[in-house]
Parts: C-alpha cells; structure tokens; sequence
C-alpha cells in the first residue's frame, strides 16, 4: 500500500515491470521488492530446503528471503536480492525454488518431512550404500534444494575491472559515512565515499529524523552536492566494498549497468580493486530477528525494514501491522506507521519495564508466541503475564537489537569482542591495519554520535597519513539512547528459525549441541547456519545465542565464527572481468601472421604465440598430405619457416662468457666471435630446463636462444643469477625476441636462395655451419645464423621485425621458384624426430641431461647451475628412463605420443610399465611412423621389441628401440 | 597484498613472482654434492613470523627482490634488491 | 634486388577515438636500450643527446629525443639513433621494432587505464616525466605521461593488437558511462 506524500521515490515517473509474468506499478527510485510490497505482494519466495513460502524480510543486501531471477537467457541472473534490484521499465523478474510456481510448490512437500531433514541429516541419512551418493541422493537433493538456476547459454553481458586510489576510503554514506567524508574531503585528501545503495544516505533515507532541523534526506543532498563540487572526492553509489584485503586493498563491486533496461556499452558491474592508506568503516549495522514460533511467514519483516520502506519508498508493508521487540528502536515503527496513518494492531515489548506511549495497543513484558497464515500472515499470539491473545495482522515487524556491521574488520582475522551492554559484538581497533569503524558499525546507534564518529574517524584518518583537518561542524541530531534487553528465543512447540536462508531452526542448533558439535565452528558446518549467501549476517549473533545456552556457556566463551571476503555474493563475470573471447590471454602474432593465414595455414597456440600448423595446397585433403609435402621439400630442395617465436636474450658485458658458463652446462667462454653452440641448461636440482643456441657477435656480446615456450621463464632465472647469485659480474640482459623477425631458410637449396636474397651474397667459405654474423638482406642490415632444426643445410636469417613481412613474402617466393616453400609446426615437428632433436615434450620437467643423453655436456672443468645436484648418483643411475628412438615393426604402424612401454610379452599393467613416448610423427622421409619416448635403461636396449600401449584411445604397436637420430646420423647434410 | 619495490615503490602484488624463501641467495661455494647443497636446494623453515622471500618484479623493473614478510599476519615489513643483499655479502 | 617494405606494429589499428579518449600510434624513431656498464659513465648520454640519464621511473628530454626508463639498470633512448659514442658507456641493443608504441590522449585517458593497470595514475603522484612498467592489462608494458591528459604506452610489437583491443574495450566502457 502506497501512502501519499510519504517516499523518495518519483511518482512523476511509474513504471512497470512483471512478477512471474504477471505486471508491478512501480516508481522510479524502487527497488524490486518495494514495488511488490506496495501492491500488496508478500510472498517472493521459498525456502532452500523445505520451500517454505517466503517474503521478504529487510531492505537491504543483507535479504535472506526474497531472492529472484532477473532477465531470461544468457541475459538470466540467479539470486538477486530484490530488496538491491532497482525497477525499471520492462525488467523481468522471477520467483526461484518452487515449481510449478511460486504459489503452488510441489516440492513444499519437503517441509512435511522436516523431521528428518534436521541438522546433519546428509550426514546421517545418505551414508549407505556409499554408491547411491554420487548416482542418486546428491542428484536428488540438488534438485529438491537450491537457490535459482543458471540459464546454461553463456553470459554476453559486459563486465569490467579496474583499479582505484586514494588517500582515505569511507564505506558507507549513512550518517556517520558522509561526515567522515566531509571532514577528509575538506582538508584536501583524496576521498573515496562508497556505497552499496543506488542513493547514498543511509538511514537517514529510511528514518523521520531532522539533521540541523531539515528533514535527514534534504540534508544528505546537500552534504552530496559539496562532496560533489570537491575535485578531491570521489562518490560511488551501488558500491558494496566486499572485502578487506593486505596492505590497504579493498574489493569493491559496483552495479553499474544491472538498474538500466538498455546498460548499452556499459559493463553490467564493475569490480574495483581500491588502493588505500586508511579507510573509515560506516557500514552502519543490521538489524536481528527474534526466534518465535513460525517466525518465517510471509509478513514477518525488520522493524527498521519497515520503518524504512514507509519512509523511503512510501510503502505501507501491511494494512494492520503488530510491532515486536526488546529494544525502544522497534518504537519508532509503530510511531511512523501511527503517524503516517497505519493501523497499529499491536506494539509488544517484551521489556516489563518499556516505557511506551502510543495510540495503540500496548503490550509490555509480551512475546510473541506465534503466528498464522501460510503463504501471508494473518495473525499474531500475543503471551503476556495474564495469558495468551490472539492479534489479527497482516504485518509484523520484529526488532531484536542491531549488530554492528563489523563483517570487513573480521577479513583479516581479526576477532571482535562481545560488548554486554549492547549485547553485541563490537570490533576492536586495528583488525585490519588501516581501517577505523565508526558510527553504528562501531556500536554507536545514535544519530548524533554516528554524526561525530564519522568526524572522528576522518580526523584520525588525515592524522595518519599527516594531512591537517580543517575544523566541521557536527549537526544537531537525535540522540536517543539504545535500550535492550537481550531476547533470542521465545519458547514455543513449532519451529523457530535463525537462519532463513538455509532453513536451520533454534531445534537445529540445540541438536548440534546434544550431538556434541559444541565448538560455534563445528555447530556452523553441521547446521550449515551462516553458510548460505547471506553469510549469517541475518542468523550468527541469534544462533551463537542459542549455542551458549544450550551448552551452559556464555556469549564471549562461546566466541564467534569470522567473517570472510566477499561482504555480499559477487558474480565470478565481475570477478573474471574481461577475461573471455580475445581477453583471455594476449595473442601474439608474429609479422608474417597475416600472409599465413592469407595462404589458408591453420594456425596452433605456442604458449601465446600462434604459429602456422601447414600450408595446404590445392589437392591436399588432409594435414598429412601438407605435411609430407613439407618435409619432403625441406629434405630435397628449401623450406621457409618463422621462428621469430623462440626467445633471443641480448647479453652484453665484460663477464658475459663468464656468467654463460655458469648458466650452460657447457662451455661459452671458448665460443669463437662470429660462431654459434648448443647449449643446454638445467635448474639448480638437476633437470634440465631449457636448450638452445648461442650465438658470439663479439667478445662481450652473445645472443641467446631459447625455446618459445621457456622464454620467459629462461629470462627470470637469468635475471636471478644475475642479481641474485653473481651480481658483482658485469652482464647486460634484454630480450631481443621482438626486435627481429627470423626465419629458417632449410633444405639442400638454402644457399642457392640467400645468395639470392643476400646483398653480398653467399660466400660458403665465409659460413660454414655454426656460423653467424651481420649480413644484408634486400637492402636492411640483418643477421644471418648457420643452424639447422631440420638436420638440412640450413640458415636463419633476421631482419628488424618491421621488414619481417617482407622479407617473409621475398623468401617465400624464391623459395617456390625452386621448388620449396612454407612450412608449419607439423613438418618443423617431423624434421626435428626423424634427427632425434629435442623439445618440451622431452625435456618436460622430469628429465636429467643424462636422461636425454647429454650427461657429457656437463663440463667438468667448471661450477655451472644445477652441476652439484645432477652429480647425484640418481640423476644418472641405470634403470633411470632414458630417450630412445622407437620406430613401429608390427602389424600395427601406428604410434602415439603419451602411451606407455611395456616388454613385448609383458602385461600392460602400471607395475610393468617400462616407460612412455612422448613424440610421434609419421615419417615420409622413412615411411615410416617414428616416435621419441623414455625406456627404462633405454641406451642399453637398442634392437629390442617393446610393446606401445595407448590405453586411453585402445591402440597397441609392437616397435624396436633404436638410436633417437633416426635420419643421415652422421650430419654429412648439415654440414653439406 | 602490496610490495614496496626499491626502484618502482608501492606496487600491486600481481606485478610479482614468488620464488621461494631467500635461501636462495647463499647457494654453495662448490658444486660437489653435499649436505649444504641438500639444505640449499630442499630444505625450508617454515616460520610463524618474519621471513625472508624472493620475488621477481617481472611485470615492473625486472629486479629480483628479498621481501620480508610476517607469514602471521601478511605485513610485508621490507623489500630490497637481492643485488643489493647479496653485494653486500648476505 | 627487391627492398623490403617496412610496416609499422600498430598498422591499420589505429587511430581509434572513442568518447573523451583517443588512441593512436605513436612513431617512436629509433629505441635503443641503454644499459650502463661497469666502469661506463652515464654522463655521455647528456654529453651526446643533451638528456640525462633517467632515475628510476622518470623519462628525461622531451617530445622527440626521449631517455625513458625501462627496468633496473636501464633505460631507452628513444627518437635519435645513438651517437656512437655512447658504446664506451653502455651495453646497447636496438629495440626500434620490437615495441608498439601506442599515444592515449583526453580527459578520459587516466579513468581508461584506471581499466588496464594496477598502478596509481593520480595526477600528482604520477606526473608528467614519470614513467612506470607495470601491467597493461595481461601484458607487460611500459606507462609514461607526456602531459596532463596523455600517455605514451609501449607493448610488445607482437601483442599489438591486443593491446589496441583492450585498450579500445576500456575506452568504450569508460565512455558508456558518460
């Protein structure tokens, strides 16, 4: 019911919206569920486990009840709190957890066997047969509890993340926020004023209070508008900061396009990731329940939730509505409902001693002992000294004291205290580093001291961080005292709920406690009370209450269950922020990219890089048929192949061959100027880590290579030996990997094509292989390497990357003029097997230099990384699997990498296991499928039969072990 | 969690690399396999308290640092170079 | 003999304008990493570009002729190729083509890296002449300010097109919300 003259919401502009298809009236400024309520709706839910009709219960994030869908398909959002979803035109809102409608649930049903759904119930009922859990109980309790559903289409809306600083950050704009950040604004810092609401203000928008004799809202503008006016202030509304993390970083999500039926461009939230010196805490508090007697029907609502939809939505939430509570804040509800023209049915206070005025029914010393009406309240029992009435109401609005909002000072691990006066727990100074809660977050309830607090906290806020505060006025407001008098459960037959969200009634707890789940930790996970999305902000202090007693201690003794990041459900979208499609990972591209996907080559991921898998021909019907070409046009006449991709690592400096030495197995300091060598590398327990080439261009000056994938890696750990280990050495490293496109030029004609392409030309004596050096290539000064990956005649040559399509263009047009051309990953993959060379596949974090049959390259005449622990006698021992070749010699002529070894009559079974491969290609050069693998004691078994078993796709393959370099073992091409 | 880079100042965590406790820095004068080589390469204490850490600003300045940080409550108390720890014969 | 065609990293990305921010390429000239050597001087770089040799997170020179900080121990010189002789001083490889130079202009420049890096761009903590490496959204990169409302980015030249997608992504978000 709408009451006149009363709200912030702008009757100026109605909209609507639908409820389970059906049409709300609403008004800008409403949320969801005061839309509802103004018509007259209560019912907005069912609960988790036995679909208890629900509605709803606070007006803030803290809602446990009235959770609904929003939007349809990939549009579609689970879980939203309808007291947090604004209206807006054409919004579609659903009811969750009841089929076949939120009206008539079947599975209400489950509320009828409640008996034994009670605490530890899973644990208890599902234990036998063990195998029914994963195949039947879960799949079945999955369905039967739960929250709303996901759509199954993937998310298209947009999200964000971002990053923000500042000097001061305020959480919470109520009375307490806007000072604080009034007071740091005005002496110059840097100020972050957030809040979860989409208006800022606080109570002071749910509240008839006056501030400095102005209606409070009329205030808070005003307040806005010079916070605004500052340059040095930030205000973010529909801001939740949902977390307190090391050194001054808050989370923080905001809605930023979720109250808008077209967001646009806009992401639907931001997740904010603030940097701070200090923050003030004005999160303010919560109200709590009061476990009666069927306290979860629909109409049973907060207090404060009550006063604050009249005052700040307009919204009568009942026609007769009874007032229960311990303390006098539950008072002003009654006297603004009286006031606004509600009918009071009753005002309860179990206080005997309350002081009470007010045209309506007055109860002191009463409880309320029950309720009725299923799917909206109709009325009330009322239990006083003189015996029990009943009280017709279609509202109830239920106070029993507030808790201090402290969930963010506990993200740390801290621990508040339990304050006996408040009957609250309280935070404690320096939880977390850097913050300060003030005002009703702080335990101080009144208006007025809320107002001084947040002074107070910005003052000790600039101190910190040595900025002067210029001095503020604090306005006149109420300072009314809290009096209560500590009231949780109020004994009756029926069921008494703490935890609404996840069904754990007062019966729960007690059982928990019989059962010896004494601990508030162990009570916790066996009720799961505190474990739904509300996180117990609703439910902790009431059922740590009801732990204390029925374990005979106190409060303080019994302690508190901490609260964890986030403050409220964040969506992972949020979280994973721009993380999808293209912003999953960088691509990187090298420059002839564009002219390999022109020529239709498939392109594969290398670490980040994309890399061409072959270029097909016209005829060519499979990879293979690409691929054999390839590899046939590298072994007799060229082939072009990009390998801009493998790592180059400048090293300059006087102890540049010095510090190779240490970092290589082998030695560098005897490399001559204008020469390249092999090089392998190990981590310091042994392994190898890394090959490559390395390349002298002058004395203090050498060129590393590294594989693509170990790039960066192979960069940190020679910045660690550099600084870490040997920084008196004068050593210069950079990557260079961007600065030049190179490409293999491979294959008998390699050198007929560069010494086309070279300026100067080629002359064979002047680069014998393993040369390198400067040469000019089409015009541009480049390098030029003698190496071979293909155990061909080859080169490679590079220019500065902006020449690279060029060059890549020129080379391959000379290549196919005689008679070769491009090749891919997959021929690359074939050349390099067929000459026993390794990669990653091998050398793959489990493999010694022995294991790879380069023990020898650990020189003996120096220290080098990874020397004393390859020296173990394990790094070296027999019977340690070592790289062979395998080629296939059964009916079977295929191989797979990633299948096992076993002897040829073995059964193959883990314990026979003999080893496994781990590369494979087919061969046309052999015609034969060859294969790479680790045998145990390998080397030694040369001529063998071993069986390849391929469990996984069903394929065995009888294959003889053999030398890894399958073709031309000599090197006479390489060096041709 | 924010690192005090020497060369870069306070920066975000995810600019970093952790590699493990500063052990590293003392590695053995010889490389004939010993106990000293053992402890270097496997053996860590695990304090409740300070300790010292080496991280890599890789997405920064490229320094390697030797952070110390209280494992108890997560306040990183110094950061410097490890060239600088290690120049200075730590 | 054919000559090869030169092509810049960002070519055909950019310039992209999106609400109160504008993307473009930037032609740095040459970039040549500085590394000073033992026993090198630092001084020869102001003897022979007139520039100092930058401290830890400030450029130093202007528009053109630029020693931006790039790392412990090193810095670019950036817009003149290098006098040669700075060779006695410094460890120097040529890093002209190995970097996409990206110019992010306008009032909403600051609120679109606010999207990409974690590094605190307030006006006067991070002020005309600074310069950072920090993340540009998964890639490392290379922030300096040139003026009140403009950056110069540097990203690996491979990843350019990502970088002008994500930078082009936050620059449409920041001006969505108007």
């Amino acid at each position: 019911m709408r009451i006149d003259g009363k709200g912030l919401i702008n009757r100026a502009a109605p909209l609507r919206f639908t409820f389970d298809g059906a049409g709300v009236t609403g008004f800008e400024g409403d949320t969801v569920a005061s839309a509802l309520l103004a018509q007259g709706t209560k019912l907005m839910g069912r609960s988790f486990k036995y679909h208890r009709p629900r509605g709803v219960m606070t007006m803030g994030s803290e809602e446990p009840n009235a959770l609904v869908t929003t939007g349809r398909g990939a549009g579609q959002t689970p879980n939203v709190r309808a007291t947090m979803q604004e209206a807006f035109e054409g919004l579609e809102v659903r009811a969750q957890n009841a089929w076949p409608s939120l009206d008539f649930d079947l599975l209400a049903a489950n509320d009828l066997l409640s008996p034994f759904f009670s605490a530890g119930f899973y644990y208890k009922t599902f234990m036998w047969p063990a195998k029914f859990w994963e195949k039947l109980y879960e799949p079945m309790i999955r369905r039967a509890a739960g929250l709303g559903a996901l759509s199954g289409e993937p998310d298209t809306g947009l999200y964000e993340k971002a990053f923000a600083f500042c000097d001061i950050l305020v959480i919470g704009a109520g009375p307490a926020g806007l000072m604080a950040a009034l007071t740091a604004g005005r002496a110059g810092a840097d100020v972050i004023l957030a809040d979860e609401d989409a208006r800022m203000g606080g109570r002071l928008l749910a509240e008839s209070h006056e501030i400095d004799g102005k209606p409070g809202p009329v205030w808070v503008d005003e307040v806005l508008d010079e916070l605004e006016a500052m340059g040095n202030v930030r205000l973010m509304t529909r801001t939740s900061v949902t977390g307190a993390h090391d050194d001054g970083t808050y989370g923080a999500l905001e809605r930023v396009g979720l109250h808008m039926a077209d967001p646009g461009a806009r992401p639907l939230e931001t997740f904010w990731r603030i940097h701070t010196k200090r923050a003030v805490l004005a999160a303010g508090a919560l109200e709590r329940p009061i476990a009666f007697p069927d306290n979860d029907r629909p109409g049973v609502m907060m207090a404060g939730a009550v006063r604050g939809y009249l005052n700040r939505f307009g919204v009568a939430a009942g026609q007769r509505v009874a007032v229960f509570g311990n303390n006098d804040s539950a008072h002003r509800t009654a006297q603004d409902l009286a006031a606004a023209g509600v009918e009071i049915a009753a005002l309860i206070d179990s206080r005997a001693d309350a002081k009470v005025c007010g045209d309506y029914p007055v109860y002191t010393g009463a409880q309320v002992t029950g309720t009725k009406g299923r799917k909206g309240l109709t009325g009330i029992s009322v239990t006083t000294a003189t015996g029990v009435q009943q009280v017709e109401s279609d509202c109830l609005a239920i106070s029993g004291g507030w808790n201090p909002t402290l969930n963010l000072t506990c993200h740390m691990n801290g621990r508040p205290v339990w304050n006996e006066a408040l009957q609250a727990f309280l935070p404690v100074p320096d939880m977390v580093p850097g913050l300060e809660a003030v005002g009703a977050a702080n335990g101080v309830f009144s208006t007025a001291g809320a107002l001084a607090a947040g002074v107070d906290g910005a003052k000790n806020a600039l101190q910190a961080i040595g900025k002067k505060p210029v001095s503020v006025d604090i306005p006149k407001a109420e300072d009314g005292t809290y009096a209560l008098s500590p009231l949780w459960v109020v004994d009756g037959k029926s069921r008494a709920w703490l935890d609404f969200q996840n069904d754990v009634t007062v019966k729960d707890v007690k059982l928990a406690a019989a059962e010896n789940y004494a601990s508030v930790e162990h009570m916790k996970r066996y009720t799961t009370q505190g474990m739904a999305p509300d996180q117990g902000k609703n439910s902790n202090v009431n059922a740590l209450a009801v732990l204390a007693d029925a374990t005979g201690r106190g409060i303080p003794e019994t302690g508190t269950t901490t609260f964890r990041p986030p403050f409220v459900p964040v969506s992972l979208a949020a979280i994973g922020a721009g993380a999808r499609g293209k912003g999953f990972a960088p691509e990187r591209f090298t420059t002839s990219h564009a002219a390999s996907v022109a020529a239709h080559a498939p392109m594969i991921e290398a670490g980040l890089w994309y890399r061409p898998s072959f270029f097909p021909r016209e005829g060519e019907k499979t990879w293979r048929a690409s691929c054999d070409r390839e590899v046939a046009m590298v072994r007799n006449a060229v082939g072009i192949c990009d390998v801009s991709t493998l790592g180059k690592i400048d090293i300059q400096g006087k102890d540049a061959a010095q510090f190779l030495d240490f970092v290589y197995t082998n030695m560098f300091s005897s490399l001559k100027v204008g020469r390249v060598r092999y090089g392998l590398m190990l981590r310091e327990d042994g392994i190898v880590m890394d090959d490559g080439t390395t390349a002298r261009l002058a004395d203090d000056h050498f060129v590393m290579t590294t594989t693509t994938v170990a790039a960066g890696q192979v960069m940190a750990h020679l910045e660690f030996v550099a600084q870490a280990l040997v920084p008196d050495l004068d050593v210069h490293l950079i990557s260079t990997t961007e600065q030049w496109a190179q490409f293999a030029v491979a294959g008998p004609k390699s050198r007929e094509l560069l010494n086309a392409v070279l300026d100067d030309g080629l002359d064979p004596e002047a680069w014998p292989f393993m040369a390198c050096g400067t040469a000019s290539v089409a015009g541009v000064e480049g390098r030029l390497f003698r190496i071979s990956f293909s155990g061909e005649h080859a080169y490679e040559v590079a220019v500065p990357a902006r020449y690279g399509e060029g060059l890549w263009r020129l080379l391959i047009s000379q290549a196919e003029a005689l008679g070769g051309g491009a090749y891919g990953m997959e021929a690359l993959n074939v050349l390099r097997i067929e000459k026993g060379f390794i990669t990653h596949a091998e050398i793959h974090g489990r493999v010694t230099a022995d294991d790879v049959g380069m023990g020898r390259m650990i020189s003996v005449k120096k220290d080098c990384i990874g020397k004393a622990a390859a020296s173990r006698e394990g790094l070296s021992a027999s019977g340690r699997e070592q790289l062979v070749g395998l080629r296939p010699v059964g009916a079977v002529k295929q191989l797979l990498s990633g299948a096992h070894l076993f002897n040829e009559t073995a059964e193959a079974v883990r314990v026979n296991d003999q080893g496994y491969v781990t590369s494979v290609g087919f061969s046309p050069t052999m015609d034969t499928f060859l294969g790479l693998g680790f045998l145990k004691n390998g080397r030694a078994r040369h001529g063998e039969r071993v069986r390849m078993v391929d469990h996984l796709r069903g394929v065995e393959a009888i294959c003889e072990v053999c030398d890894p370099v399958f073709f031309d073992p000599e090197g006479g091409r390489v060096r041709g | 969690m924010r690192i005090p880079c020497p060369l870069c100042g306070d920066r975000d965590h995810r600019e970093f690399t952790y590699k493990g406790a500063a052990v590293a820095l003392d590695r053995p004068g010889n490389s004939d396999w010993s106990d000293d080589w053992d402890s270097y390469i496997h053996l860590r204490d695990n304090p409740a308290g300070d300790t010292d850490e080496m991280w890599w600003h890789g997405a920064g300045c490229g320094g390697w640092l030797v952070v110390t940080r209280n494992t108890v409550t997560h306040e990183v108390k110094a950061a410097r170079m490890a060239a600088d720890v290690k120049g200075a014969g730590a | 003999m054919a000559s090869l065609i030169a092509k810049s990293p960002c070519a055909g990305m950019a310039p992209i304008s999106v609400g109160d921010a504008a993307l473009r390429e930037v032609d740095p000239g040459v970039i040549t990493s500085l590394s000073p050597l033992a026993g090198g001087d630092v001084g020869a770089l102001k003897a022979a570009h007139g520039m100092a040799f930058p401290a830890p997170g400030r450029a130093s020179g202007k528009a053109g002729a630029r020693a931006v900080w790039s790392g412990r121990g090193q810095a670019f010189l950036i817009g003149p190729a290098p006098d040669a002789a700075l060779k006695a001083h410094f460890a120097m490889t040529d890093q002209s083509d190995g970097w996409a130079v990206l110019g992010l202009e306008g009032t909403a420049a600051r609120e679109v890296l606010a999207r990409l890096c974690p590094l605190d761009l307030r006006p006067d903590r991070f002020k005309r002449g600074h310069t950072a490496r920090t993340l540009i959204g998964h890639m490392t990169g290379s922030v300096t300010r040139v003026g009140a409302d403009s950056f110069d980015l540097m990203v690996f030249r491979s990843m350019a097109q990502t970088a002008v997608h994500e930078i082009e992504e936050a620059m449409k978000s920041v001006a969505a919300r108007g």
